[in-house]
Parts: C-alpha cells; sequence; structure tokens
C-alpha cells in the first residue's frame, strides 16, 4: 500500500496515476495514517502551505521518522520538502535527501514549460522508458546533490529526477502526464 | 475540445491542480501579503480595496495600481494573482507583461465589456473566472478559462450566494451525466454552452479545470461547507482582513479548508477567533448592488 500525502496540491492526481501504475493507495492525512502505508508520495502544491499544515498537524517528527525507514517520492513542492537545503528563501525541511533545491528557480508561471527529456540511461535502463514528459510548473532547481545521490533525468544540465538510496525527487509533474513510467520506478522500491 | 489538450492549457490547469486544497487570500499591501503567506495562504490576489470597501465606496473599481501588485510579487514567494475587470482585455495583457501567475477576470470590478469576455485562449498567463452556474462556468472555460470560482456575493459576508451557485453547478454537472448523448445538444442549448465541453462533461461528470468557490466565505465552517459541497479550494476576500483578528483567522480557514469533513478539528480550528466581518443580507439587497450578476 503506498499513500499520498493529501494536506494540499495535486494528490488526486497522484493517486489517480499510481493507480493507473497498478497500485493500491491510500490518502494520508494524519501522523497515524503513516503506518498503514509502505511508501509515501508527497505531491505537488506549495510547499509553504504544507510545511504549516504539518506543523498545525504535529505531522513534521512523523514524517522524519517515516523517511529513516520507508521510501518517500516527492514531487516539485514534494522534493522541496525531502531537500537537506532549501533556498529563494531558505525554510524548514525534511532532509530526507542530500540536495539542495532552489524555489522558483525558473520563474513566475508564465516560465512553466513542458519538455521532451532524454534521460539517463540508468533510468531508461530500469524503466524501458527512452522519453519523458517533463511538466514544469513554478518549478524549483536542484543545484546540488550530495554523496550518494544519482540524476536520472537532467533538463539544461540540472538534475530533474534524483535517487538517493530508496528516495525519489523529481522537480517536474510526471503525475500530470499519461505516462507512469516514474511511478514504476518508485513503486519498485517499496 | 480545441484548446483542452494543448501544452499551453495544460500549464494554466497545472498552476491550478497545484492550488487545491488551499486558500488563496485577498491583500492589498506588503503587510496582509505577509500575513496571508506566514498563515499558509496557496496564493494571495493583490487589490487596491476587498470588495466589501469597494462595495461600500462605490465608483468605477479598476485593475488595481500596479505598485501595490508588484510590490506584493517582490514580497511572498507563492503565487500572486490580479484582477482585470470583465472584458478589459488590455488590463489583461498588462497583467500578463507583468507576469502575474494568475488573471481574475473578476465581477468585483466593473465590467468594461457588457457582451465580451476577455478570449483568454490567447494569453500565456492563465484566468480564473467566476460563474454562477454550469452554463456560465462552460462559457469561460471555452473562451479558455482554466479555474472557475464560484462568484457567490463578493465583500457580503454571506455565503449563501456561494453555496447556491456550487449546488447549481454539481447539480448539474451530475444531471448531465445521466441524460442520453442524444439529449446533450439540446442540454447545451439550453445551457448556452459549447456542446464539446458539456459532452465533456457529461462523460467525466466534473469540470475539465478545477472548481473553486468564493465570494462571501467569512469563517473556517463557511470554508468547510463550500468544500463539502465539492469546492476544491477557496477564495477569501474581505473575511479575513476585515476581521477582528485577521492571522488567527486566516490560520484558521487554512486549517478549515485541509480538515473540511473533520467536526473535532474544525470545532479546534473556531475558536478564539474574534468578531467575524460584518455580514449583508444579500436577499435586501437592491439588484443595482449585485457584484454576482455582472458578466452572463
Amino acid at each position: 500500500m503506498v499513500g499520498v500525502l493529501a494536506l494540499q496540491g495535486d494528490f488526486a492526481a497522484h493517486e489517480a496515476a499510481l493507480v493507473r501504475a497498478g497500485a493500491n493507495t491510500r490518502l494520508v492525512r494524519n501522523a497515524d495514517e503513516l503506518g498503514d502505508v509502505g511508501g509515501l508520495v508527497i505531491p505537488g502544491g506549495e510547499s509553504t502551505t504544507m510545511l504549516k499544515l504539518l506543523h498545525y498537524g504535529g505531522m513534521m517528527d512523523a514524517l522524519r521518522r517515516f523517511s529513516e525507514t520507508k521510501p518517500i517520492f516527492g514531487t516539485c513542492a514534494g522534493a522541496i520538502l525531502l531537500a537537506e537545503k532549501v533556498c529563494n528563501p531558505s525554510q524548514e525541511s525534511l532532509g530526507a535527501m542530500a540536495i539542495s533545491v532552489e524555489r522558483n528557480a525558473y520563474g513566475r508561471q508564465n516560465e512553466s514549460r513542458i519538455c521532451s527529456l532524454v534521460p539517463e540511461e540508468e533510468f531508461i535502463r530500469r524503466t524501458g522508458a527512452e522519453k519523458v514528459e517533463a511538466v514544469f510548473i513554478r518549478a524549483p532547481v536542484i543545484r546540488k546533490v550530495g554523496q550518494g545521490g544519482r540524476v536520472l533525468v537532467a533538463y539544461n544540465g540540472d538534475p530533474v529526477l534524483v535517487e538517493q538510496g530508496m528516495h525519489l525527487a523529481a522537480t517536474f509533474h510526471p503525475e500530470l502526464t499519461d505516462d507512469v513510467s516514474v511511478q514504476r520506478l518508485f513503486l519498485g522500491k517499496l | 475540445m480545441f484548446h483542452l489538450n494543448g501544452e499551453e492549457f495544460r500549464l494554466k490547469v497545472g498552476l491550478a491542480e497545484m492550488l487545491k486544497g488551499g486558500v488563496i487570500m485577498d491583500v492589498t499591501n506588503v503587510e496582509q501579503a505577509k500575513i496571508a503567506e506566514a498563515a499558509g495562504a496557496v496564493a494571495v490576489m493583490a487589490l487596491e480595496r476587498v470588495p466589501s470597501d469597494i462595495r461600500k465606496e462605490g465608483g468605477v473599481a479598476r485593475m488595481a495600481n500596479i505598485k501595490v501588485i508588484e510590490d506584493i510579487m517582490k514580497t511572498v514567494s507563492i503565487p500572486v494573482m490580479a484582477k482585470a475587470r470583465i472584458g478589459h482585455f488590455t488590463e489583461a495583457r498588462i497583467l500578463e507583461a507583468l507576469d502575474v501567475d494568475y488573471i481574475d477576470e473578476s465581477e468585483v470590478l466593473t465590467p468594461a465589456d457588457e457582451e465580451n469576455h476577455i478570449d483568454k485562449i490567447v494569453f500565456k498567463t492563465p484566468f480564473v473566472c467566476g460563474a454562477r452556474n454550469l452554463g456560465e462556468a462552460l462559457r469561460r472555460i471555452g473562451e479558455g478559462a482554466a479555474m472557475i470560482r464560484t462568484k457567490g456575493e463578493a465583500g457580503s459576508g454571506n455565503v449563501v450566494e456561494a453555496v447556491r451557485h456550487m449546488r447549481a453547478i454539481v447539480r448539474d454537472m451530475k444531471r448531465l451525466t445521466t441524460v442520453g448523448k442524444e439529449e446533450l445538444y439540446h442540454e447545451a442549448k439550453q445551457l448556452q454552452a459549447p456542446l464539446e465541453l458539456v459532452e465533456w462533461v457529461a462523460e467525466h461528470g466534473a469540470l475539465p479545470v478545477p472548481n473553486f468557490s468564493a465570494g462571501g466565505i467569512a469563517t473556517p465552517a463557511d470554508a468547510a461547507l463550500v468544500m463539502q459541497l465539492g469546492a476544491q479550494a477557496v477564495f477569501v476576500g474581505s473575511g479575513i482582513f476585515k476581521s477582528s483578528d485577521p492571522q488567527a483567522r486566516a490560520v484558521a480557514i487554512v486549517q478549515a479548508a485541509k480538515n473540511f469533513d473533520d467536526p473535532a478539528k474544525l470545532l479546534e480550528a473556531s475558536r478564539s477567533l474574534g468578531d467575524a466581518m460584518p455580514g449583508l443580507d444579500v436577499s435586501k439587497l437592491p439588484e443595482s448592488e449585485l457584484l454576482s450578476t455582472r458578466g452572463w
């Protein structure tokens, strides 16, 4: 069973994509519900809002503990929450992955874009997908990938899909496309 | 339909998807924008006057002073929206050039065109539009709106119109899923809406874009009510900064939008809030003072 953090954002789109990829899903809205799932997706949305709601609901510590033993896949705002360091502006994060992330790094909504990207060999080998349709919406940029991190997809030299151990972070939104190869890759980690 | 699957439209709807479950707050200056962001707003609507003041002061309400919008854009890291008058595509072009994240073609401002809404398909910046019923929502989507919100009755502090509009939209969508395919031509005629969009709704039982609520939401309970009726996020205009303790109310409404179906958490969010904004009995307002009847 894979959970989708449903505090705010496009969690419904994530759940639908996971179902298309063949997963059993449940929405996670509090710390207790984290106990029922073997992995978690943190969706896109506003990272500042999600942080507030995590604090209001007393979920921050529970999520940190969860990340020590179970896989998490974060997209966009989710990737920001997984990072070790966040800038523009700096804000708190879970620190589950050794990546540094700059928020809204491409600019505002008018700079949002859809790109067809050729993934790294490793991604193709594991998923069979030879291209990835990447939907970037007010997207962050991963400025640094620390030890143990592996770049699976890049755009203009910047990492946009990064794996570190059991965790996965994407600055784009695979849940807003028909292709579920990124979701399959994550489900393989559960 | 013609533009629903295009890349630009997917990006416009994509940002609206990211705002789901959240609260978009009207702000008139940098201090209010900071309070909204700190409370957990998913976006702010930059304005010169909130709707209840527009209602009180009268006169022509136009696009906000650029400096006000710009200062707010520089201050917060969340998306910033701004309003253009109905049909005023030049105001909208200016807001697009300013690089705001969303444009609200809004009945709260004085309409600039009594027949035509803005052709929103040709813009790169996405639009949200108000609607009182399904036909109006689909006409706006046909023109390129990537997000729909109920009109409600802005600045009234009275949720009754937002409820009426959300119920009407949801009821008509459900009904469309039950009628025969051959009846959809007649439905499109009745709704005065593009046939392709009527067919889309009949197949999916939902709008092809996110469906939010606005107009008269003043308390955490109001926000939770419209979410339960089917709104996927809420806009709060005068309700926060016309209350006695905006900071506490902003936090409470953010929590209510997330916990809309959890009465214990709603009770918690509703404690120690101070006074809500004063409300108006919408049924006693003269027709000429209604904002929701602007646009068609």
